[in-house]
């Protein structure tokens, strides 16, 4: 008994205690981290695609041909009593949901198709996937490759045409891109911004003759521009739409679909691991770097991964400085008193506000009263249609830095309550003013618990997701804030983030389950981005720990 | 009970070699004036009509039971106990012809001229150079080369310059104790004060960076004023050229060392100078 007695008054069972929780903290922690990365990241591999004899009862056998999206066990009376004639006595039967692609064609990418009825199953070495900008992907046996309308292969030889001629297409579609993307793209901007400028003038009723001259110069400079641009174009669209392929669909057609469409072609049946691989590794590198397709369900996040870094940098530029003054003038300058005690407390509630109505707040405040005010005065050519009176990164930004700025102050208060007198004193008795003192020896030894508060408010922000689709986020943005045209960072425009993606991508797409996948990808590119930030800011804290460290004599 | 014909002395003044030095305040110019100083912390009364004055380019000691008021007295000459609300101060500290305690008075600028040290060094955070270089930093100065001499002659000054001269940028919280109060010291002195207020500076040090500590105050003498408070009546009566005996805020006896050592005037001297409290 006295052994027990003596194993509670160490504090031995809240130990245990203790190393149990954090235990099972951990082990969900991963759990999470595991469970997206195994669905998102499985969602890159080349799977292999299948053809099925499929028949189902009271119909004619089908051929089906695509790829296993998902699999499913159902209850036989589920299927029984939505229609579906089921024979034997199986409990559970397995259903699976196949993509066949060729929307185009076939009407829907995916279906449901019941197990017991598919009759033969086969993995034909040679069916292939091509993945194209638009209609999904074509799942179908290669027949013959076309130029210019005459046929150049036919049969098995058509695959290595097929693959040359891609090549081939893919550096054509890279130019046309890059065309339409960046040079077009900067002629527009800067047609558009004559069109202001002119508005301008004609507001401020100085638009003269000689204005106008000069503005007429320079639209026509951009103009001709334009105009050879456009003859590039063309003859690229031209050549792009030289080439044509046949492809046999599972129902028995062949049709013949145009090359310039095709983004890239593989045959996963015959891939060694090897390739398959390197495949893969292909495609993640698309994910991060490529911009959407097909409404944000294929192709790249690269812009909601920019998005979100930018905001959140853009978020900590403003918060750091106004938290660390906060927090100085309330602990260093004001008066010790009631009031003082008071706005602490508000400050530490502002904490518990939710962030939704951080969102109502920035939309009326930030984007209504002050983007309105700031489009009034500074760019009243450009209405009715708003500049800054609408959402857009800097407003986002803004309204994320109030909800993450008691985070700060808390924190940075903290650390300017551990320097010690004798270093406050040290730095008086010099001869310093209080000023001096704060600014360089105060601030810089609580510069750990600074960044500690700017950790917390990345980690925070980075996954608020509520108040910023009120304030400037959007489904697809046209253009980035950050691009080469000057002022070359628009905090005026939209932007996409990886949160919002996420529930766009999840709930808003037209086939929910097959977009999960993706869902998961995103949210584990979603927790690594944080993490990368993370990691980054606390090694900053750590290097900045180790200069300012008090050694204890 | 000792006759008052026999005095027993607890220092031995001829062993110190002190006897011979003949030294009379009325002689002296003062750097500081101390008018009728009274000094509340809140409605307790800490410092009772002080009237004195530190003597130039001597060293000034103050001794006295713990809580006697040394050091309130000490840091009332750099205006420090402003710092502390519920200090209220009556009279006056006259330095350069002004009293301290005005209004318009610079209290950045008169902290820079009377410098102060701690009882528990407190270097900076930085490196050495950066720590003796502070004040001046403050004070705008920028040239590299100013700044270099500047750390050179007062890193020699506080005799420390032989040891970190090779490691001027490492970080100044690496050196021991002894070598962290004379970095202290050679930060107080680079801005060249007139008056040098050590507070207790070698309590916390071992016997040897002690004596050194002492040794620097008698070469630091010539060029400042020092007043120091300590606890060590050996140490007193080894540094000082005046001594002053605080007790319970009242300033008892103020005097040449070697006089208040060997023939005190009042009672409550001796009897603190003889251990028999204190």
């Amino acid at each position: 008994m006295s052994n027990l007695r003596s194993w509670f008054k160490e504090g031995t069972p809240w130990i245990w205690l203790i190393a149990g929780s954090i235990s099972v903290s951990l082990f969900l922690v991963i759990g999470v981290l595991a469970l997206i990365s195994l669905r998102g990241l499985g969602y890159f591999w080349p799977a292999d695609v299948m053809e099925f004899q499929y028949q189902e009862p009271k119909a004619n056998a089908v051929r089906l041909v695509g790829e296993i999206y998902d699999q499913e066990f159902v209850s036989s009376t589920r299927l029984r009593d939505a229609g579906i004639t089921l024979e034997g006595n199986a409990e559970r039967v397995e259903r699976l949901l196949f993509k066949t692609g060729n929307r185009d064609f076939l009407g829907a990418d995916f279906r449901w198709i019941v197990g017991p009825f598919i009759t033969q199953r086969s993995t034909p070495a040679d069916l292939t996937v091509i993945e194209r900008r638009e209609w999904g992907n074509v799942y179908g046996y290669l027949r013959g490759v076309k130029e210019a309308g005459r046929e150049v292969a036919t049969g098995a030889a058509s695959w290595d045409e097929f693959k040359v001629r891609g090549e081939r297409v893919a550096d054509l579609q890279e130019k046309i891109h890059r065309i339409e993307k960046d040079d077009i793209g900067a002629i527009n901007y800067g047609m558009e911004r004559l069109r202001l400028e002119q508005r301008k003038l004609e507001l401020k009723q100085a638009f003269t003759p000689q204005q106008q001259g000069i503005l007429d110069e320079r639209r026509n400079a951009l103009q001709s521009q334009f105009g050879e641009l456009e003859k590039q174009l063309t003859t690229l669209n031209q050549e792009i739409s030289r080439d044509s392929y046949l492809v046999e669909l599972m129902d028995g057609r062949t049709v013949e679909l145009p090359m310039a469409k095709v983004v890239r072609a593989f045959r996963p049946n015959g891939m060694n691991t090897f390739q398959k691989f390197r495949h893969y590794g292909m495609k993640l590198w698309e994910f991060v770097s490529d911009e959407p397709r097909e409404a944000n369900t294929e192709g790249g996040i690269f812009p909601a991964i920019f998005g979100t870094v930018l905001m959140v940098i853009i978020m900590s530029i403003i918060v750091t400085p106004l938290g660390v003054v906060a927090a100085v003038y309330l602990r260093e300058y004001a008066k010790q008193g009631v009031l003082n005690r008071m706005i602490r407390i508000a400050v530490n509630n502002l904490a518990g506000v939710p962030s939704i109505v951080y969102g109502l707040f920035g939309l009326g405040f930030f984007v209504y009263f002050l983007g309105g005010g700031i489009d009034r005065m500074f760019f009243p050519e450009a209405l009715p249609s708003p500049t800054f009176g609408t959402g857009g990164i800097l407003w986002a930004a803004l309204t994320l830095s109030l909800l993450t700025l008691p985070v700060v102050i808390v924190a940075t208060e903290e650390g300017l309550s551990r320097i010690p007198r004798a270093i406050r004193e040290g730095s008086l008795a010099l001869g310093a003013t209080k000023a001096e003192t704060l600014w360089r020896t105060v601030i810089p030894m609580a510069s750990p618990a600074i960044m500690t508060g700017l950790i917390l408010s990345v980690a925070r922000a980075a996954g608020e997701v509520a108040p910023l689709m009120l304030v400037g986020v959007v489904k697809l943005a046209p253009s980035m804030p950050l691009d080469a045209n000057a002022p070359f960072l628009h905090l005026d425009r939209k932007f996409m983030h990886l949160g919002f993606h996420i529930f766009d991508v999840g709930f808003q797409s037209p086939n929910v389950e097959a977009a999960r996948p993706l869902v998961y990808a995103t949210a584990l590119l979603l927790v690594i981005i944080i993490l990368v930030l993370n990691l980054a800011a606390i090694a900053i804290r750590n290097h900045l720990r180790e200069k300012y460290r008090n050694l204890e004599n | 009970m000792s006759e008052s014909n026999t005095r027993t002395h607890a220092i031995d003044m001829e062993a110190l070699g002190r006897v011979s030095q003949s030294l009379t305040l009325s002689d002296e110019t003062a750097a500081l004036t101390v008018n009728k100083l009274n000094l509340y912390y809140g409605q307790r009364l800490a410092l009772k009509n002080v009237n004195m004055i530190i003597p130039r380019h001597r060293v000034t000691a103050f001794i006295g039971p713990s809580g006697c008021g040394k050091s309130t007295l000490l840091r009332c000459f750099n205006r420090m106990n402003d710092l502390i609300d519920s200090v209220r101060i009556e009279g006056e500290v006259q330095f350069e012809g002004a009293n301290i305690f005005d209004r318009s008075v610079n209290v950045a600028d008169l902290r820079r001229r009377i410098g102060m040290v701690f009882q528990k060094p407190n270097p900076f955070p930085k490196t050495i150079y950066e720590n003796v270089a502070y004040g001046l930093r403050i004070q705008g100065v920028k040239n590299r080369r100013v700044l270099d001499e500047a750390v050179e002659k007062a890193l020699k000054g506080a005799g420390l310059w032989e040891e970190v001269k090779d490691r001027l940028q490492s970080n100044g919280l690496g050196l021991s104790g002894g070598q962290q109060q004379r970095l202290v010291i050679a930060r107080a002195i680079a801005v060249e004060p007139e008056v040098l207020l050590l507070d207790e500076p070698a309590s916390a040090l071992d016997p040897i960076s002690t004596l050194k500590i002492e040794e620097l105050i008698h070469e630091l003498k010539s060029n400042f004023t020092i007043a120091i408070v300590t606890h060590n009546m050996q140490q007193a009566a080894r540094v000082s050229d005046y001594t002053a005996f605080m007790y319970l805020g009242e300033l008892i006896e103020y005097n040449d060392t070697n006089t208040l050592f060997t023939n005190p005037v009042q009672k409550q001297t001796e009897d603190y100078i003889t251990g028999r409290y204190g």
